[in-house]
């Protein structure tokens, strides 16, 4: 986090973590649909020929409070999911505040969300964070595939967790802007516990994150979209460690 | 071993970063081809022209067009040239072009190349530290070669001083093993030669006497073969065959062959259902001896009319620190099976030593329920050497369950996934 108290400004870093193919460019390349375009800056992807991140993307998004006196800038970050890249996985980790860790919900992909999340957990080590202090929220994307894991099944695994679980199909953006939302939620919270910005900097965070939420694009109220979920709860870890 | 030669990369190459050494991280002709779906324009990424390298940012024009180029810098260090184009501006002259170039504005073209040079800048970065953490690692690994290398004459010297401890341990089990076993064996041959009447009718009371010496014969052969048991499970020298061992028939051949011990003691075995289809992942033989030993020691720890409970299931290894259980649980399955007696039970403090060679809670109890403390010793190796875990919790409302954990088989039911 990067707190700039002249300009009022605060800056997060959002990493969307998981195996390959999982559809972490997709949720970014649907949350820069949805931003406005005073909110959003430039999406950098890095498309190759097999269709998988090479390197990371970032998405800056601006986003105004009510009162127009704090600007709260989030940089999402997505990582490649190949094996190969680790070393680079571990660099983009690098003073992460929040994490997404988007699941493949087919049943076949079971051992590779689980080598995946244990690779998190690894590569923040390394960066010297410990996963129980780290914001989490996952998502279980792909919902439209066949060969998934049911609705109930994934209720009865979210049930197994604390870290709030989202169901998506991100490209029709379905569960898109909720797993964001959370995870925004849950890493503001958390921030707020450890630095208090909402006291510091003369807000209130539920309205931050509501207007975070209406200039991406949302509908319905905030409480809605993070009530979306299979599972977990939104306490972030300090409740979990 | 052979000393290990220095790793290639030096601190050195890091001084002056060049575009080369760089590329071979990043992919630039991806990049570029990146950057131009992104700009709409052509986009070459090119590395820095030799000699004098002039402001970033200078728009030339050529005859087929218009150019801009812009310079990347890492660490200061020009290592790249961003050119994007050919275009036209509006109002270019259409005879200072040949054939379609797409038009744009003179601060579009800023903003592309701007955006261009943000891109490649933040991939070489992200290259050049990736190459200065190796240079760490690789200095890192040659010192860990290093001290690896001058301790390996003296590891090597432990192991074959071990080696051949290993072989005379092996030899003496071998011998003492065969030197107990066949005086025991006649001793119990001839018992029973005695009992059946051969060597003459028996009366009562030397009957008696007779069947003594027998039992308390088959328990030393007995006691043996688990003290070899537990000494082979600790050389390692323990061969498994892993198959999918079914629960329900395993369960009830140790059952069946237990019963007549918990008859004597009046103790109720009870199983509670097992499912057909569940498997546990492990030898056979070594899975039943298991729970022989648990079986035997429920029965022996249960007071007279007890009862030693059976049941098997699927269940889920919780991740240690309880974090991403929606991701690891599907693939923690493992099956477990419980013994629970309701005897006097483990204290607390004793759940950890009870599965140590020799370890009674009291030495009374060695007294009264017979045996040495090996049982349990057993039954945590060949759990352990099946990939699997045992532990031992309070019953309620009194007594102990030992709960063993094993590799999961089979598909028991909708809610577990199988491995990949």
């Amino acid at each position: 986090m990067q707190l700039d108290f002249a300009a009022r400004e605060v800056a997060l870093k959002i990493v969307y973590y998981g195996p390959a193919l999982s559809g972490k460019t997709t949720n970014l390349v649907a949350l820069h649909r949805m931003a406005g375009a005073e909110t959003r800056g430039r999406l950098l992807t890095l498309e190759t020929q097999d269709d998988r991140t090479l390197f990371f993307d970032l998405l800056p998004l601006r986003v105004r409070a009510a009162r127009g006196d704090v600007s709260l800038r989030l940089k999402l970050f997505t990582v490649p999911g190949q094996p190969i890249h680790g070393a680079t996985r571990k660099l983009v980790l690098q003073g992460v505040d929040g994490v997404t860790m988007i699941a493949d919900s087919r049943i076949g992909e079971t051992q590779a969300n689980a080598a995946s999340f244990l690779d998190l957990r690894q590569n923040l080590r390394d960066n010297g964070l410990e996963l129980s202090r780290v914001p989490l929220v996952i998502q279980f994307n792909k919902r439209d595939l066949p060969d998934i894991r049911s609705d109930a099944e994934l209720a009865e695994l979210a049930a197994r967790g604390q870290e709030p679980v989202y169901a998506a199909i991100a490209k029709d953006d379905v569960g898109v802007l909720e797993t964001f939302l959370a995870t925004l939620y849950v890493t503001w919270g958390a921030l707020d516990r450890a630095h208090g910005l909402s006291a510091r900097l003369g807000l209130d965070g539920e309205t931050l994150m509501a207007s975070a939420a209406e200039q991406l694009g949302a509908t319905e109220p905030l409480e809605t979209l993070l009530a979306r979920r299979v599972g977990g709860n939104l306490l972030g870890p300090v409740s979990r460690s | 071993m052979r000393p290990v030669p220095s790793p290639p990369l030096s601190a050195r190459s890091l001084d002056q970063p060049r575009l080369e050494h760089l590329a071979q991280g990043v992919q630039l002709d991806e990049l570029a081809a990146s950057a131009t779906t992104l700009a709409g324009v052509a986009v070459r990424i090119l590395p820095p022209p030799s000699g004098e390298i002039g402001p970033a940012g200078v728009v030339s024009s050529r005859p087929r067009g218009r150019f801009e180029t812009a310079f990347v810098e890492v660490a200061g260090h020009p290592v790249a040239r961003v050119v994007v184009g050919p275009f036209r501006f509006a109002g270019d002259a259409d005879d200072a072009v040949e054939g379609p170039l797409p038009e744009l504005a003179p601060d579009a073209v800023k903003r592309i190349a701007g955006a261009t040079r943000s891109l490649v800048e933040t991939a070489l970065t992200a290259a050049y530290r990736a190459v200065a953490t190796s240079t760490v690692h690789a200095a890192a690994m040659q010192q860990s070669h290093q001290d690896a290398s001058s301790k390996d004459a003296a590891l090597a010297e432990t192991l074959a001083r071990l080696s051949e401890l290993e072989r005379l341990k092996a030899n003496f089990l071998a011998t003492i093993s065969h030197e107990l076993r066949t005086p025991l064996t006649s001793i119990i041959g001839y018992t029973e030669m005695l009992a059946e009447g051969i060597g003459g009718p028996l009366t009562e009371e030397q009957r008696e006497f007779v069947e003594t010496v027998r039992v308390k014969s088959v328990q030393l052969l007995e006691l043996i073969l688990r003290l070899l048991d537990l000494s082979r499970l600790e050389s390692g020298a323990v061969a498994l065959a892993f198959a999918d061992v079914p629960l329900a028939a395993l369960v009830d051949e140790v059952v069946t062959a237990t019963a007549a011990m918990a008859l004597k003691k009046s103790v109720r075995l009870t199983v509670e259902p097992i499912a057909a289809e569940l498997a546990a992942l492990g030898d056979r033989e070594r899975l039943r001896q298991v729970m022989r030993h648990l079986l035997e020691n429920g029965v022996k720890f249960c007071e007279q009319g007890g009862e030693v409970r059976i049941a098997a299931r699927v269940t889920h290894q919780a991740p240690p620190d309880g974090l991403g259980a929606a991701l690891l649980f599907p693939v923690t399955d493992v099956v477990e099976v419980r013994v629970a007696d309701d005897g006097a039970g483990v204290p607390p403090a004793e759940r950890r030593r009870i599965f140590d060679p020799f370890f009674q809670i009291d030495q009374s109890s060695t007294r009264r329920h017979g045996g040495v403390g090996v049982g349990l010793a057993i039954v945590k190796r060949l759990v352990e050497a099946q990939g699997g875990t045992v532990r031992v919790e309070a019953n309620e409302p009194r007594g102990s369950v030992f709960i063993v954990s094993l590799p999961f088989a089979k598909r028991a039911g909708p809610s577990v996934a199988p491995p990949r």
